[in-house]
């Protein structure tokens, strides 16, 4: 009998999951929907050099339908609920689609209005959204000097990298235009350090610590006060600012709350870190930001999974044990300004280490190199032409390579009594 | 790891001073803690909190960041920064007697 398959959500994760399963479900095995309340799909990278006038708005932003393979059905429309037991998704509309398998891929959403007076404006303002990150370009385009905080408010959130990136793009920025010894810049994060892994943390500090970017910790906000200038801590610290850049907090889909014993507290879909498939019911799976597994809220993560999902969604089609096995694996460009970057690449298990990726000859991790700045230019092409279609790269897996990393002493001993 | 006492009872810590094993943990080790911390008497409020960590903890193996507490424990996120000054999610994690919680990646 044909399989009905509805995705929800047409951004990185419902895109190259419909995509996949297309190529190998033949149209008499398997009907297959996307859904998305819109039909633009924006490549979120994107986002953090529009601030800075290195790429234009419209220049990161298709339409989603034409991201689809043939004989894939595109719903324009938002979704109201999904009920888990009658399994049925319940569209804006009034429209009820039956469903066999559910996809979750509808990613995650800002939360402003979770924090006391975290309203944007002249003065704060974010790059975390299309209209955003179109607004700051304006703001810093005539930005003449002062203090300007860049804020993390809670985790999880998308790309955790990317406020570090727009700290190390905004002092090349400012001193480009000739103004960086007007300009104070400050990183306040609620973690105890730059980043959430120890050595990744460690060069990350350094290089903010080079850039002049002075670095407030364990600050964990509790309002935004636009008027005054100031951000407050719960703790009672406070940052003033001329300009503040905050990153809000992040919840799942706001449809996930309105469908019982789909999500967790913040809208996020309980699922299993390794197969992928939800706990809440056996025919969901999840893929991306909108999942709960231990892994970074990015486009990497999405792109590892999906082929772990794809071969969990045909085994639980066909009867059979769910046994693709998702390691957590995630890497990511880290843009550090002047025309670098850096490279990451980490899973569950390893934390982001020197050396070379994928192997022994690569690109170079955990150092600034030009490289590395081709590589975070050329993978918009990547996103479009080849991660959403879901064309095979050779040595760009889903498993991390541990060839061309530098394992710590300690590891390379544990290592080798394995 | 160390072994520090607790309420007269040895018990396994680490680094940060957290338990390695939360069932060795006792209200009364919970109340030398917070002494230790600065908190001089636990209130019913600062019990509802630790217990709702524990719970979590054992429900979905680690404690709940202070977002998932401020919308879950029934305590509001500033009443919990003044019932335990030095961060709710550590401080009162610690107290619990369970691991630091992995909150953020």
């Amino acid at each position: 009998m044909t399989k009905r398959i509805v995705i929800l959500g047409g951004g990185t994760g419902g895109t190259l999951t419909a995509n996949r399963l297309r190529r190998e479900l033949s149209t008499h095995d398997a009907t297959i929907t996307v859904v998305d309340q819109d039909d633009h799909h924006i490549y979120q990278p994107g986002l953090l050099f529009v601030p800075f006038g290195l790429t234009a708005p419209a220049d990161i932003v298709k339409l989603r339908h034409q991201q689809l393979h043939h004989g894939i059905d595109f719903v324009e429309q938002p979704i109201e609920r999904v009920d888990i037991d009658a399994q049925v998704v319940h569209l804006g509309d009034g429209r009820q689609l039956p469903y066999d398998l559910l996809v979750i891929a509808s990613g995650a959403v800002l939360a402003p209005e979770e924090t006391e007076g975290l309203v944007f404006g002249d003065t704060v303002h974010t790059f975390y959204d299309l209209a955003g990150s179109t607004a700051l370009a304006e703001k810093l385009a005539t930005f003449s000097g002062g203090r300007l905080v860049v804020n993390v408010v809670d985790m999880p959130i998308k790309c955790p990298v990317a406020p570090l990136e727009f700290c190390f793009l905004a002092d090349w920025y400012f001193t480009e235009r000739g103004i960086r010894d007007r300009v104070e810049l400050i990183f306040a994060t609620p973690l105890d350090a730059a980043f959430t892994k120890p050595v990744a943390a460690e060069r990350l500090a350094h290089l903010l610590a080079e850039k002049g970017v002075a670095m407030v910790t364990e600050f964990n906000t509790g309002e935004v006060d636009g008027a005054g200038g100031k951000l407050v801590a719960y703790d009672g610290r406070e940052q003033p600012f001329d300009l503040a850049v905050v990153v809000p907090m992040h919840a799942g889909a706001a449809y996930v709350g309105r469908s019982p014993g789909l999500g967790d507290e913040l809208n996020f879909v309980p699922t299993d870190p390794h197969t992928l498939q939800s706990t809440v019911r056996p025919n969901i799976f999840v893929i991306g930001d909108a999942t709960t597994v231990p892994a970074s809220k990015a486009g990497s993560v999405t792109h590892f999974e999906g082929e772990v999902l794809v071969e969990n969604i045909l085994r639980f089609l066909a009867d059979r044990p769910l046994d693709a096995s998702y390691d957590g694996h995630a890497n990511c460009f880290i843009e550090t300004g002047f025309g670098k970057a850096l490279l990451i690449d980490f899973n569950y298990d390893t934390e982001p280490l020197p050396g070379h990726y994928p192997s022994r000859i690569g690109m170079p991790l955990l150092k600034e190199s030009r490289m590395n700045h081709l590589g975070k230019l050329m993978f918009q092409w990547f996103y479009w032409h080849t991660l959403l279609p879901a064309r095979h790269v050779p040595g760009i897996e889903s498993p991390m390579p541990h060839g061309g990393k530098e394992l710590p002493a300690d590891e390379i001993h544990q290592e080798a009594h394995v | 790891m160390s072994t520090t006492t607790l309420a007269g009872t040895p018990v396994e810590v680490n680094d940060e001073g957290f338990f390695v094993d939360p069932n060795q943990w006792t209200r009364e080790m919970a109340e030398e803690m917070a002494r230790a911390d600065g908190i001089d008497e636990l209130t019913p409020q600062h019990w509802q909190v630790i217990d709702f960590m524990r719970s979590e903890y054992f429900a979905k193996g680690t404690g709940p960041t202070v977002r998932i507490l401020g919308k879950s424990s029934g305590v509001a996120v500033k009443e919990l920064y003044q019932l335990f000054p030095k961060g709710p999610a550590k401080m009162a994690a610690r107290i619990a007697g369970i691991p630091k919680p992995k909150g953020c990646i």
